[in-house]
């Protein structure tokens, strides 16, 4: 949509088929995890992001282990790409001892710091705020790291948006701030609740870049994260990216998608960027039919694997609540 | 009467307020470790220091990169402490005034408190947040209440209300090195009194309350700013011959049960005076435990001292009223003694 500042960065066939190998990655987790929640096999609340799939796939293959995440309740998708070894996530979405949360957080507050996972969190915005402290760490520190902050279109009308932006415009915070703009913010349309028609537009009030940008092209976004990260790294300070996707799954698991049209809905599956990709790929010819199969196959295969352990798993012990209160345990 | 607590080991003493007392414990601390951060509004030497002047001289010493000025952004504020600290720092966050945690309550409540629990221990959030309240300064409503109780609620952070320097000071270096987030509450008026401080004031542990002065026919329990007014009526008492036990609690959650119930016991009467609203206060909490444990060995009800369910009023006349002053703290005690 609106060109980076610097040469547009073209990810090389291997990058193409590791931004696809995520997708998928995410694709298959989400399927599966919807229907074992259907089959009742596990029960959790679950914020899909199917069709958002491109956006964290096409930023995880820029960043580093230790570079950092904070996400959302709707961000399994930002985990997955980032490579979280999918069985404690399963365990934690079941709500297991073995889970990363040791299944005290659930699938709202997954935290898995060696994959970066450093916050998940079920307040709307307030992952923007805590990314800032990690920007903060990184220049403290004196190293390259950069932090990305996920949310949705909705969360850049709180306040902890405004706040967030403004500080770590002032004190140059290596911080990429992602807006994964689905158009809807619950059920409320993008614009009922949001005063400008692109988001991005809210970074000039900042002093910061702002870009809106196709978030199911995985190219599109690739060069816009680059450009954000190489900048963030060279100590110039963050950069707000809006990625225009869709939620195919509504709102919640179970949502009846009321308060949008169906042909709206329609158009959007019909531009699902995971299968458009997968054929630009085979096109283009970085990947064969065939691969592409066996890369889904074996990743079905992992996810499989992940839920089998999981649902394994036991449950936490009720001594779980009086540990991690606080560093030292609270007396039974 | 216990003899060790009358015969302290004799210290040599500085006098000094406050405000010095918790600038010396966050140089110290700065000094000690360079994890240390500090961060706030206006608490960078240019832009004076703090609006009291506690944090004057740290930026010129350590650096603004670790004493940083933030824009008016409470929840910015938070969420850069959190983050910070969970890579590894130990933050000192300036909220200016208590009434101002409201608008950061998501970071402090949600995100702080929780992250350990929520991540299964994964997450440490060694944060200290400093703020000052209290009233008798007539700012009214918006500007000096006392909300220890809705942070002693919340699971996973401590809740701090020292009165004397020293206690601020050694309070604050506990504080600083506790692996879990710790809100230190400064009532505005003891900032700027001076009283005798131990030189070389060292870490006094979180969770644990003082007897201040020993008695026999009462336990008073109270904390921050409303201790002065505690010490006023205990004088008279003493004056009319009621031994009254004081017990400054210092550390609001958690708070010292074994040395509370333990004077109540001895004393066989328990009073409880805050400046907080006294409904749904931290006395409430005081009282049922102490009836939960002590029934049937108190000699009277647990008595409960607090504000009045109002804002804190502007006239000065409505915000003495409003305050438990020293006659209340006596009558109430008159009246437990039944004399
Ligand atoms: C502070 C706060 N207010 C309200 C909610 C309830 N809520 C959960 S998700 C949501 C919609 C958020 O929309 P958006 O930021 O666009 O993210 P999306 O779910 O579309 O990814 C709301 C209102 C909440 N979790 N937090």
């Amino acid at each position: 949509m609106s060109e980076t500042p610097t040469n547009r960065a073209i990810p090389d066939a291997a990058t193409q088929v590791d931004i696809y190998r995520r997708m998928i990655r995410i694709e298959r987790n989400d399927d599966l995890t919807r229907q074992q929640i259907r089959r009742g096999r596990i029960t959790a609340p679950y914020y899909s992001a199917r069709g958002q799939e491109c956006i964290p796939s096409a930023i995880s293959v820029l960043l580093n282990n230790d570079d950092k995440i904070c996400t959302i309740y709707r961000g399994i998708h930002d985990m997955v790409a980032k490579d979280m070894p999918l069985r404690p996530l399963w365990a934690e979405i079941c709500g297991r001892v073995d889970g990363t949360c040791k299944g005290k957080g659930g699938p709202m507050h997954l935290t898995h710091p060696e994959t970066g996972v450093m916050v998940t969190t079920g307040i709307v915005g307030s992952s923007m705020p805590i990314a800032n402290g990690f920007g903060w760490a990184a220049l403290l520190d004196g190293t390259k790291q950069v932090t990305v902050a996920y949310f949705g279109d909705g969360a850049s009308n709180i306040g902890a948006f405004h706040e967030a932006l403004n500080l770590a415009s002032v004190w140059k915070l290596p911080v990429i701030f992602v807006c994964q703009n689905n158009g809807f913010a619950e059920h409320t349309r993008y614009e009922n609740g949001t005063s400008v028609d692109f988001i991005a537009k809210r970074a000039a009030g900042y002093g910061m870049p702002g870009y809106t940008v196709d978030g199911n092209d995985p190219l599109d976004v690739y060069a816009h994260a680059h450009a954000a990260i190489e900048r963030a790294r060279a100590g110039e300070g963050p950069t707000l990216l809006e990625c225009k996707t869709f939620r195919f799954m509504g709102h919640v698991f179970g949502d009846n998608d009321a308060y949008m049209t169906k042909e709206e809905k329609a158009a959007a599956i019909e531009a699902d960027p995971l299968p458009r990709f997968r054929q630009k790929l085979i096109d283009d010819g970085v990947a064969s039919a065939e691969q592409l199969d066996e890369l889904t196959a074996k990743i079905e295969a992992e996810v499989n694997d992940a839920i089998d352990y999981a649902v394994a798993c036991e449950f936490p012990s009720d001594d779980e609540l009086r540990r991690d209160v606080f560093a030292e345990e609270i007396p039974a | 009467m216990s003899t060790e607590t009358l015969e302290a080991p004799v210290v040599e003493t500085v006098k000094m307020n406050g405000l010095q007392a918790i600038n010396a414990a966050l140089s110290e601390a700065m000094e000690a470790d360079p994890k240390v951060l500090v961060l706030g509004e206006d608490i960078a030497d240019n832009e004076g220091g703090g609006v009291c002047g506690v944090t004057r001289g740290l930026s010129t010493k350590f650096g603004t990169s670790r004493v940083r000025s933030t824009p008016i952004s409470e929840q910015a504020i938070m969420g850069a402490a959190i983050g910070v600290a969970m890579a590894g720092y130990k933050p000192v966050a300036e909220i200016m005034l208590m009434n101002f945690t409201t608008v950061a309550m998501d970071m402090i409540v949600n995100h702080a408190a929780k992250l350990r629990f929520m991540s299964g221990g994964q997450s440490q959030v060694p944060l200290v947040i400093r703020t000052m309240t209290g009233g008798g300064n007539q700012t009214a409503g918006q500007h000096a209440d006392f909300y220890e109780a809705w942070f002693a609620h919340t699971a996973g952070i401590k809740v701090v209300i020292p009165w004397t320097p020293g206690d601020m000071k050694g309070l604050y270096l506990s504080a600083i090195q506790d692996p879990d987030p710790v809100i230190i509450i400064e009532s505005v008026k003891t900032l700027f009194v001076p009283m005798d401080t131990p030189v070389n004031q060292g870490p006094i542990p979180l969770g644990k309350a003082n007897v201040v002065v020993p008695g026999s026919d009462l336990t008073i329990v109270s904390y921050g700013q409303m201790m002065f007014t505690v010490m006023q009526a205990v004088e008279e008492l003493a004056a009319a011959g009621v031994s009254v036990e004081v017990v400054d609690l210092r550390t609001i959650s958690p708070w010292d049960k074994e040395t509370v119930l333990a004077s109540a016991e001895k004393t066989g009467r328990l009073l409880v005076v805050h400046e907080a609203g006294r409904n749904f206060g931290p006395g409430a909490e005081i009282a049922a435990t102490a009836q939960e444990v002590l029934f049937g060995k108190l000699k009277a009800p647990v008595g409960r001292l607090g504000a009045p369910y109002c804002a804190v009023p502007f006239a000065k006349k409505l915000e003495d009223a409003y305050l438990v002053q020293p006659p209340e703290i006596v009558a109430e005690v008159k009246r437990l003694m039944a004399i």
